[in-house]
């Protein structure tokens, strides 16, 4: 079976110290099928009830390409947001020893173990017009609650651990030396960061990025509390998935959903390439 | 010896057998799954521990009831995906009907199986404002006034935010004599709506925490559950001139108590709602009852004189659903852009 692959340099069974191959993988099939791809293909099987036309009437709604819109755009800044501050916080816990830093270490957690929708009504009560911080927003026009930047600062919120975690162990494997010998070399300290340190970070921001992404797609508890929800506005779309779910439309919830997916692939699929590039082309490790 | 032990056990397998089959049995006769939407929470708390010292003094048997509380549409769906709920007692017809045609679990004719189109308790919808009244809201006319907010939620999503529109929409009805200037007006007010959420509870939520808006338009039960819970001295109730009759209704889930043997019981269940008892309680709980006679006067009292329009103005739920809240029905027409 593994026979012309083993001439390419790739063989399909590794030898390993731990045994079982065949019972491993066999699992991880069973089990990924079970909990990814049935359910998955549950959403075509759905959405193919409706037919090319159906589906194609669907994704052109002018709501639906709104909130749409609005879903993937705030995905976007919240991860372009959490790919620029996420790596501060990154690197003051990695580079920084002070009081506390454990304790601050522990707090980027927090939005994976709180329920979302929790989340979303503690930042309206410090975003709403009359809210810790709105209240003196407020005087000046400033409203963040209610708008797509309350959907924002909710995205924000749910991605930045995923920012953290991922960019984290990789700058602790940078080596302090690299950038002293950059420094005995005559780099100045701005040179140090774009020519040493970012391009060893580039493929774990790239990898942390799309995971906020991706989380933030799909985000709803957080999201609906905040967002005001005013249809073209702030309608987001799972919001409008679980609109078509209360109207019983199944067909219609699972082709959004659908069309969720295939864009979201699109753009982890796309982020996936520029991250091989770059690892290749910079990468620690390898 | 041995065939004493084996007399001895075979007692004890077939003891144990009676015992536990017993238990089974009982099991599944005495519990009742009520599967019921959000504000009735607090009714049937007091409602069920009568319910179950009634069953016991009339039949001996102790009944276990589960609860489970949630959006309207949302608690019609775990019932059409499988949740073995006895009887339903949900916000709107429509959802019941979802049931009916989904699952099969209900027949179609449910409506009227009960007294009062299977509605116990009815209730109306209002306007909650600030103590006092400052901006002046006395009806549907002053919301769409450019300095009133109002909150409401999303009636896609929330079976009482369809009575609020359809309520503002027979007022409007009887105001301009004709269906476009109604249409007209009720997207008025949903262009005064700043936050549309997407259930009750959480308009209540931005309404009274965030303080966000002039005017929340409720279930009249909920605007004075939440008077009660939040004081007198933050809101008022204005009763509008017109608004609808909301009939909430309930159900038995004939596919379910027929398999799990529970029929008895659930009739029972439903048939204590009519009761005197029920009814009183169903008027403590601020729901209009069906017969407000056997309610305390003080109860009855607290509501307020409205002319009530009902849903079969609007040729009942099986047509007004699709019409004003389907896709691409009147509630999207109201949102559609550059309008």
């Amino acid at each position: 079976m593994a026979l012309s692959a083993t001439a390419s340099g790739w063989r399909f069974k590794q030898p390993s110290v731990i045994p079982g191959f065949g019972l491993t993988l066999g699992f991880t099939l069973t089990y990924l099928t079970l909990i990814v791809l049935i359910p998955l293909a549950g959403l075509g099987v759905r959405s193919a009830a409706l037919g090319w036309s159906g589906i194609w009437t669907i994704a052109t709604d002018p709501r639906v390409v709104q909130a749409l819109r609005v879903s993937f755009s705030t995905s976007l800044i919240a991860a372009l947001v959490n790919a620029v501050f996420g790596v501060i916080v990154a690197w003051v816990l990695v580079r920084y020893r002070f009081p506390g830093r454990r304790i601050l270490d522990a707090i980027v957690d927090l939005p994976f173990a709180l329920p979302t929708a929790v989340a979303g009504i503690a930042l309206t009560a410090l975003y709403a017009p009359n809210g810790w911080i709105g209240q003196y927003l407020a005087p000046y026009g400033i409203r963040l609650a209610y708008t797509p930047t309350g959907i924002v600062i909710a995205l924000i919120f749910i991605g930045l651990p995923f920012m953290v975690r991922t960019v984290q162990p990789v700058m602790e494997e940078i080596s302090r030396e690299v950038e002293e010998a950059a420094a005995t070399l005559g780099a100045n300290r701005f040179q140090t960061i774009s020519r040493i340190i970012l391009p060893g970070l580039a493929p774990a921001i790239l990898t942390g990025f799309a995971l906020a992404f991706g989380r933030a797609v799909g985000e709803y508890g957080s999201v609906i509390f905040i967002a005001g929800n005013i249809p073209y506005v702030s309608e987001i779309a799972p919001l409008l998935i679980v609109i078509r779910l209360e109207e019983y439309n199944y067909a219609g919830a699972t082709t959004i959903a659908l069309i969720m997916l295939i864009f979201s692939f699109a753009v982890l699929l796309a982020i996936n390439l520029i991250q091989a590039w770059s690892r290749r082309r910079f990468g620690y490790g390898n | 010896m041995r065939t004493r032990f084996s007399k001895i056990f075979t007692a004890a397998l077939l003891a144990g057998t009676v015992q536990f089959g017993a238990l089974g049995m009982a099991f599944s006769q005495e519990t009742l799954i009520n599967v019921s939407y959000d504000p009735t929470r607090e009714l049937y708390r007091e409602f069920n521990a009568a319910f179950i010292a009634k069953w016991k003094a009339d039949t001996g048997n102790d009944v276990t009831i589960q609860m489970s509380h949630g959006g309207s549409g949302a608690q019609a769906r775990t019932v059409i995906d499988g949740l073995a709920a006895d009887v339903v007692t949900l916000a709107l017809e429509a959802d019941i009907n979802a049931i009916a045609e989904e699952s099969g679990k209900i027949p179609a004719d449910w409506r009227g199986t009960l007294e009062n189109n299977n509605a116990p308790y009815t209730s109306t919808i209002v306007f909650l404002v600030r103590k006092g009244n400052p901006k002046g809201i006395e009806d549907w006319d002053d919301l769409i006034r450019d300095d009133v907010e109002v909150i409401t939620p999303n009636p896609k999503t929330s079976g009482g935010a369809r009575w609020n529109f359809l309520a503002a929409w027979a007022w409007a009805r009887a105001e301009f004599g004709n269906e476009d200037q109604a249409k007209e007006f009720v997207g008025q007010i949903y262009r005064n709506v700043p936050v549309l959420d997407t259930g009750a509870r959480g308009s209540t939520t931005t309404f009274v925490q965030r303080q966000i808006g002039d005017v929340l338009l409720a279930w009249e039960n909920e605007a004075y559950l939440a008077i009660e819970e939040l004081g007198p001295d933050a809101f008022d109730i204005v009763t509008p001139s017109i608004s609808i009759l909301a009939e909430p209704p309930v159900a038995i889930v004939d596919g379910n108590v027929d398999q799990k043997g529970t029929r008895e019981l659930a009739e029972a269940y439903l048939d204590y709602l009519y009761s005197d008892e029920g009814q009183a309680l169903a008027a403590k709980h601020f729901y209009r009852p069906f017969r407000p006679e056997t309610a305390a006067a003080e109860d009855i009292e607290r509501f307020g004189d409205v002319e009530l329009v009902t849903i079969e103005d609007f040729g009942g739920w099986g047509e007004a659903q699709p019409f004003y809240f389907g896709d691409g029905g009147v509630f999207d027409e109201i949102y559609r852009p550059g309008q």
